[in-house]
């Protein structure tokens, strides 16, 4: 089958090194099983076929070390159970690479392994789903007119499975009602729960006294409908959370430290202590801030601090944690501990910074502050003015007890989860992850959009703008050795020109100056001028990388970080929405002024700190951030709703409420466009739900309402809202790549 | 009257029977990966249910 060959020797040198291929790191990761075998779970975005399933569990089986591995098609990872007395470990993703696949270890604690919550509600569902089924065969009978011994004997069958059913299926909300109301709060949950259990107790004592009337069936259905909401809420939360988790490799959790004899030794983050040398080599990131004690390379800080100009560094040079050394091995001395950090000083930005986002409540809970007391006082009253003016109190009951029912939210409880449940499932067909459904809410609710310029407006890596050669055969020689070397710089190279046949010569590199090649005795070097011994000015933003051959200058190459192809489209479809764009940036201010300039946005801010940051995002009051970097990490936070590339750092994209995959920037706009969509369809609900109420409420209070009409109205009056939230599928066709989430490991992760 | 007292029991039985069937199946992982069982059935390399 060849539906799903990608082309293996592609990414085989992307994917075969960092914390894959590094044993000890890996053995740190697995979880024990006992008797000697371990697991860890690798992430496979690619697979989605059976003969995926195939080759990848069959590639793993060979292997001596490798007890048992199972693909799981659902969540894109494949499980491996290996014994690493008879193998390295560190062969297991090589192995899934060469199978044409894509791969990297999932951190065990997003292992999402027997999810419990989910568990439970869905074993709740199953009891509510049998009871409610049942119970409602024997109130069909009842109503269809059975009398005296037999209605009885159904009363009591239909007690004995809705009390166990109840108290069963319904801890999920008694459990939630009892935390809010232990605070003094109250939510959807606490109407819910006394609306459930009012009507199981007073159905029972009907039971006992042979009444006329039990609701067992109005209550067990409506935990079955609610349970249903519930589940799939959590399901579509799930899923986004395995998604991002998926995203990305997994960054080292420690690195190699030089010890006094010479020997190197695998240290965990946590275990690296100030004033332990540790090494760096190219490709990997600084694990904490630390000084470079040997060795010459160059520093990514893209994602750090925003800055694209990659920086020299040398014996002497601070480094800060999160930065990507892009050539040589570098062994530097440890500054401070990693909980002290430039990035743990970001996580501790953050969460001060969350303060005013928390104070923010969702709908349905401001919703449910009001419904609560109202449908409670209600029922009060029709207690007190059926007892004293007719003087019958067990009517009284009966009727106080039929308005708590009929007003029991079960359509305004799923008015809200079922639209973010939608909304959710658009936004992942259009490449989006929504984490939860709040953030729609928010992000309905904003005034302006703040992005952040490099890797958000950017692609955030370096591409080829502008070159001049003076012949075809330089030109070879440079895609040739380009294609020799891992440098950024290079890469971009090589996938800008046309592909060649490779170099027919040695090669050497040297870090921080670049790449040489010899055929026969023409020496032939691709690097930068000084040391391709041009003295050249630098004009213009981007980086330059020349050709020579014996010395001689043969042309060069310029790279500049391009704003994304849809960028300009982007930003003016969000100003013809009214939300005014501005961009917030860590980098240069030239450097952002051109950009901004470029991209028609007036309102920009450069050389901004991350507290900068935040502060600029809060004078904006409500916007909506869109940033990628370490540094912007606190302001998506701060602002009141956030979104992320799935290139961006792990602490940003486990920061922000919604991450897109994919390139374009048209998911900014859709995400808005879908989020105010979504926010007109919950008003409508609710005034869908409360407008059921308006006409159920009179004929419970008057004392017309029995079990048949209880549950037809609930399970109509649910429905309705169900289908009103569908309607968000309708409409035009996602605007976002049409492509479902790709979830390429993105390879970067501080 | 009669009718009933044997086909209810027969009926409450059977829903019980199927409650504990879903359970047993949701106890033993079988909804853990729904699309990757839609698709294991295409291949006929290996027809042993999976080591546990």
């Amino acid at each position: 089958m060849t539906c799903c060959a990608p082309g293996a020797e592609s990414f085989a040198v992307q994917d075969a090194s960092g914390i894959e291929t590094d044993e000890e790191a890996l053995l740190a990761l697995s979880r024990k099983l006992g008797d000697g075998t371990r697991q860890l779970e690798f992430a496979v975005p690619d697979a989605h076929c059976a003969s995926c399933i195939r080759s990848i569990e069959t590639a793993l089986d060979a292997m001596p070390q490798v007890e048992s591995a199972r693909v799981n098609l659902s969540r894109r990872r494949v499980r491996v159970a290996f014994d690493p007395a008879r193998g390295s470990v560190a062969e297991i993703a090589p192995a899934i690479v060469a199978s044409g696949y894509h791969t990297h270890v999932v951190d065990p604690d997003a292992e999402t392994d027997g999810d419990p919550v989910l568990r439970e509600l869905v074993k709740a569902l199953a009891v509510a789903g049998f009871a409610a089924g049942n119970i409602m065969l024997f109130s069909v009978s009842v109503w269809s007119g059975a009398e005296g011994a037999t209605r009885d004997l159904f009363h009591w069958i239909s007690a004995l499975i809705a009390v166990p059913a109840i108290a069963y299926a319904g801890r999920p909300f008694f459990r939630s009602a009892w935390r809010a109301l232990r605070v003094g709060r109250t939510n959807m949950d606490v109407p819910i729960s006394i609306g459930v259990v009012l009507a199981a107790l007073l159905s029972l004592f009907e039971t006992l006294r042979s009444g006329e009337h039990a609701y067992f069936d109005a209550s067990t259905t409506l935990l079955f409908f609610l349970l249903i909401g519930r589940t799939l809420d959590h399901l579509m939360r799930e899923r986004a959370r395995s998604a991002v988790t998926n995203l990305a490799r997994l960054a080292p959790r420690g690195a190699v430290q030089v010890l006094a004899d010479g020997r190197r030794e695998y240290v965990a983050l946590n275990d690296i202590a100030p004033g332990m040398e540790l090494e760096l080599k190219a490709g990997e990131r600084v694990p904490v801030d630390a000084t470079v004690l040997s060795g010459a390379s160059e520093l990514d800080y893209a994602i750090v601090t925003g800055e694209t100009r990659p920086l020299q560094v040398g014996p002497g040079s601070t480094v800060m944690a999160g930065a990507n050394n892009l050539s040589g091995t570098l062994t530097i001395r440890c500054d401070k501990p990693s909980n002290e950090s430039f990035l743990a000083r970001m996580a501790a930005m953050m969460e001060a910074a969350e303060g005013a986002k928390s104070s923010y409540r969702r709908i349905a809970d401001r919703a449910a502050a009001v419904y609560a007391p109202a449908v409670h006082t209600l029922a009060i009253l029709t207690f007190l003015g059926w007892g004293i003016l007719s003087g019958d109190w067990h009517a009284a009951i009966l009727n106080a007890v039929a308005v708590l029912i009929i007003t029991c939210p079960c359509a305004l409880a799923l008015a809200v989860p079922i639209v973010h449940v939608v909304a959710a499932g658009r936004l992942f067909e259009g490449g989006v992850l929504m984490k939860d459904g709040v953030a729609l809410e928010r992000a309905a609710q904003v005034d302006g959009v703040a992005f952040d310029k490099t890797g958000t407006l950017t692609y955030g890596t370096p591409r080829l703008v502008r070159s001049r050669t003076d012949s075809d055969e330089a030109m070879r020689a440079a895609a040739a050795l380009a294609a020799r070397s891992t440098h950024p710089l290079s890469r971009a190279l090589a996938a800008a020109l046309p592909a060649t046949p490779g170099f027919a010569g040695e090669t050497t590199e040297l870090p921080g100056f670049g790449i040489e090649g010899r055929i026969g005795t023409t020496v032939w070097r691709l690097g930068n001028a000084r040391w391709d011994g041009i003295d050249a000015e630098h004009e213009g933003e981007g980086s330059q990388v020349w050709i020579s051959r014996d010395g001689q200058p043969m042309g060069f190459f310029e790279f500049a970080d391009e704003p994304r192809a849809d960028a300009a489209a982007a930003i003016a479809a969000l100003g013809a929405a009214g939300l005014p764009v501005s961009i917030l940036s860590g980098d240069r201010r030239e450097t952002v002024a051109a950009l901004a300039a470029r991209l028609g946005v007036a309102d920009f801010e450069a050389a901004l700190l991350p507290e900068d940051k935040v502060a600029a995002i809060h004078r904006r009051g409500r916007v909506m951030m869109v940033g990628d970097g370490i540094n912007d990490a606190p302001a998506l936070r701060a602002a009141h709703v956030s979104m992320a590339p799935s290139s961006a750092a792990d602490i940003g994209r486990s920061a922000a409420d919604f991450v897109f995959t994919g390139e374009k920037l048209a998911a900014v706009p859709f995400v808005l466009g879908t989020a105010r969509r979504a926010a007109a369809i919950v008003r409508q609900n609710l005034a869908l739900a409360i407008g059921y109420n308006f006409i159920a409420v009179p004929l419970a209070i008057s004392g017309h309402v029995t079990p048949l009409i209880a549950a037809v109205a609930m399970s109509g009056s649910s429905i309705v809202v169900v289908v009103n939230a569908l309607r968000l599928r309708l409409g035009d066709a996602r605007p976002v790549a049409a492509r479902p989430p790709a979830l390429q490991p993105s390879g970067v992760s501080p | 009257m009669s009718g009933l007292l044997l086909l209810i029991p027969v009926a409450v039985c059977l829903g019980i029977l199927a409650l504990v069937a879903f359970m047993w199946a949701l106890r033993s992982g079988q909804y853990e990966d729904l699309e990757g069982a839609g698709h294991r059935i295409l291949d006929d390399d290996k027809d042993k249910p999976r080591p546990d």
